[in-house]
């Protein structure tokens, strides 16, 4: 869908901003630019819709460069988000949300059904906020609004540039909730900057960890988390990624490559967890309650089997992890 | 009876006394000013607009604008009339309207252009990411957003252009300026108070009024 081919940003002839990078996004696919401050990331986004100049290679959606399309229409076909969520102050939230549509020339109608149709997805009551303005809403409403507003002309790429950053943590987490959410039902291929590790997990199917403008690795976050290519990955994905890893993989996972225990009636220390919980939550468990054995279920209440702390243990070392989990069981 | 009693009661009564006069002279000051600041904002705001986009412009024109600011307006009035002499208009109507003009243009520029340069960069950079032409991020959201603060430089255009147009009865352009250089000239004080007050109510009455167009156009967005 995307494809990114030896991309160069260079600023007044020397400095660097993006040296080489390329990778290719398929359709549907989220992809985070992971990265400290101004490691190129920002400006790696901003080439897509033209919004920053590219010095040298090609940036093509749909095999078409981007260089050879007009870069209004290109923009009014790619969703935009950022951090601030640049609502207009001076339009109401209908008017903000089907801006780009207007642009488009849609008829009333039209932009009406689609205004309804995207506020019921994020949860928004239509009518309710139809003719508020940006300021009366809550951060966490506005960058909802925000992320409508990329929505609304149904494009098929969306770049979003540190979209839910400017929002406190616990916000942040339902917000990234619900937007993981709308993207099962939209499948969008998304561009998505983030400094930040654990979200690039969370959000990305895959990462591209960039380093001083230059590209270290472009991988699904498990593969990151087990294999860091060198030292830079994995000092930043951290000391603790074992522990990240947990977040990424789910009971359903590990049911699949490992085998159940019996589970044991005579324990008294017994919890159920449903298949679909993370291993995170599965350890913490374990951990925090002295669980000896936890039976995992279906959605349908069907005892799947029994697993205890060796079991997690061991799915994480078969996954390729090259440090085991350092405390015993 | 003392004498500010009697005073009053003579300057009351020239206002019963001249009713038609001086509506005349406030329809000609208002002519006159309002003309000028209408063709001030037709220059100023096209022009701040665009100095925006051209920086070393800006600070020439800006400047240059407040140069004309620091004449005093008895001077401007007096330059433009050699200059209109060339064309026979250098007494009435036409230098007092090019000087005001000039003098509209350092709140309406500097307003439009501080305004628009002081648009949230976060807002702009989304107007121009989600598709919007120049044109469309001007009209659509920029202006809409600086409305308050470029009607804010015609308001202290406008007030300050009635203040000054008094100045332009000394080159026989009219308004109520007239019944102060002929109140002066013939020592008739009752003359000279009325034409004070009659310039106050006008230029306090215009100020409400743009004061309150200026929260007309102020988007319901704002706070």
């Amino acid at each position: 869908m995307i494809t990114y081919e030896n991309v160069s940003k260079v600023y007044n002839g020397e400095v660097k901003a993006v040296d080489d990078v390329s990778f290719h996004v398929e359709a549907g696919e989220t992809v985070v630019l992971l990265g400290p401050s101004g490691c190129g990331k920002t400006t790696l986004l901003r080439m897509v819709n033209g919004l920053e100049s590219i010095t040298n290679g090609d940036i093509q959606i749909d095999g078409k460069s981007t260089s050879a399309l007009n870069k209004i229409d290109l923009r009014r076909n790619i969703g935009y988000v950022i951090q601030s969520n640049g609502l207009f102050p001076n339009m109401n939230i209908e008017q903000n949300v089907t801006v780009v549509p207007d642009l488009l020339g849609w008829d009333r109608k039209k932009k009406g059904d689609r205004y309804n149709y995207l506020m019921d997805l994020v949860g928004l009551n239509p009518d309710q906020f139809r003719k508020r303005y940006p300021h009366e809403l809550s951060g966490g409403q506005q960058q909802r609004i925000g992320v409508v507003r990329a929505l609304a002309a149904d494009p098929p790429v969306m770049l979003m540039d540190e979209p839910f950053g400017a929002l406190d943590p616990i916000i942040r987490e339902r917000v990234q909730d619900e937007f993981l959410h709308i993207q099962q039902e939209v499948h969008k291929t998304i561009l998505f900057v983030s400094h930040d590790i654990d979200e690039a997990i969370k959000m990305g199917d895959k990462i591209a960890l960039m380093k001083d403008g230059k590209l270290m690795q472009y991988d699904p976050p498990a593969d990151m988390l087990s294999q860091p290519k060198n030292d830079f990955v994995s000092q930043f994905v951290g000391q603790d990624r074992t522990l990240k890893r947990l977040n990424i993989h789910t009971l359903a996972d590990l049911v699949q490559v490992m085998d159940l225990n019996e589970s044991d009636a005579t324990i008294e220390e017994t919890k159920e967890l449903l298949v679909t919980s993370s291993l995170r939550d599965t350890l913490s468990l374990i951990l925090d309650q002295q669980v000896r054995q936890i039976i995992v279920v279906d959605n349908k209440g069907n005892n799947l089997g029994a697993i205890d702390f060796s079991i997690v243990k061991d799915y994480l070392s078969t996954r390729g992890g090259t440090e085991s989990l350092s405390f015993s069981s | 009876m003392n004498k500010n009693s009697n005073l009053s009661r003579e300057v009351i009564g020239y206002f019963q006394d001249n009713v038609q006069l001086l509506i005349e002279l406030t329809v000609e000051h208002v002519q006159l000013v309002g003309l000028a600041v209408i063709v001030a904002i037709i220059i100023g705001v096209p022009l701040g607009i665009y100095l925006t986009t051209n920086e070393s412009l800006a600070g020439t024109v800006l400047n240059l604008a407040g140069v004309i600011m620091t004449i005093p307006s008895i001077a401007l009035f007096g330059i433009m009339v050699p200059i209109f002499s060339v064309i026979n208009q250098g007494i009435g109507f036409l230098p007092a309207f090019v000087a005001l003009i000039l003098y509209s243009q350092l709140p309406i520029i500097r307003n439009t252009y501080t305004a628009i340069k002081n648009v949230d960069p976060q807002i702009r950079d989304a107007a121009e990411g989600i598709g919007m032409k120049t044109s469309q991020r001007l009209f659509r959201v920029e202006i809409p957003n600086t409305l308050p603060v470029i009607m804010a430089g015609v308001r202290t255009a406008v007030v300050l252009n009635i203040g000054i147009g008094v100045i332009a009865a000394f080159i026989g352009a009219g308004g109520l300026g007239e019944l102060i250089t002929q109140g002066i000239s013939r020592g008739n004080q009752e003359m000279i108070i009325a034409g004070s007050i009659a310039i106050s109510i006008l230029g306090i009455s215009a100020d409400i009024i743009l004061r309150f167009i200026q929260t007309l156009l102020t988007p319901k967005g704002f706070t």
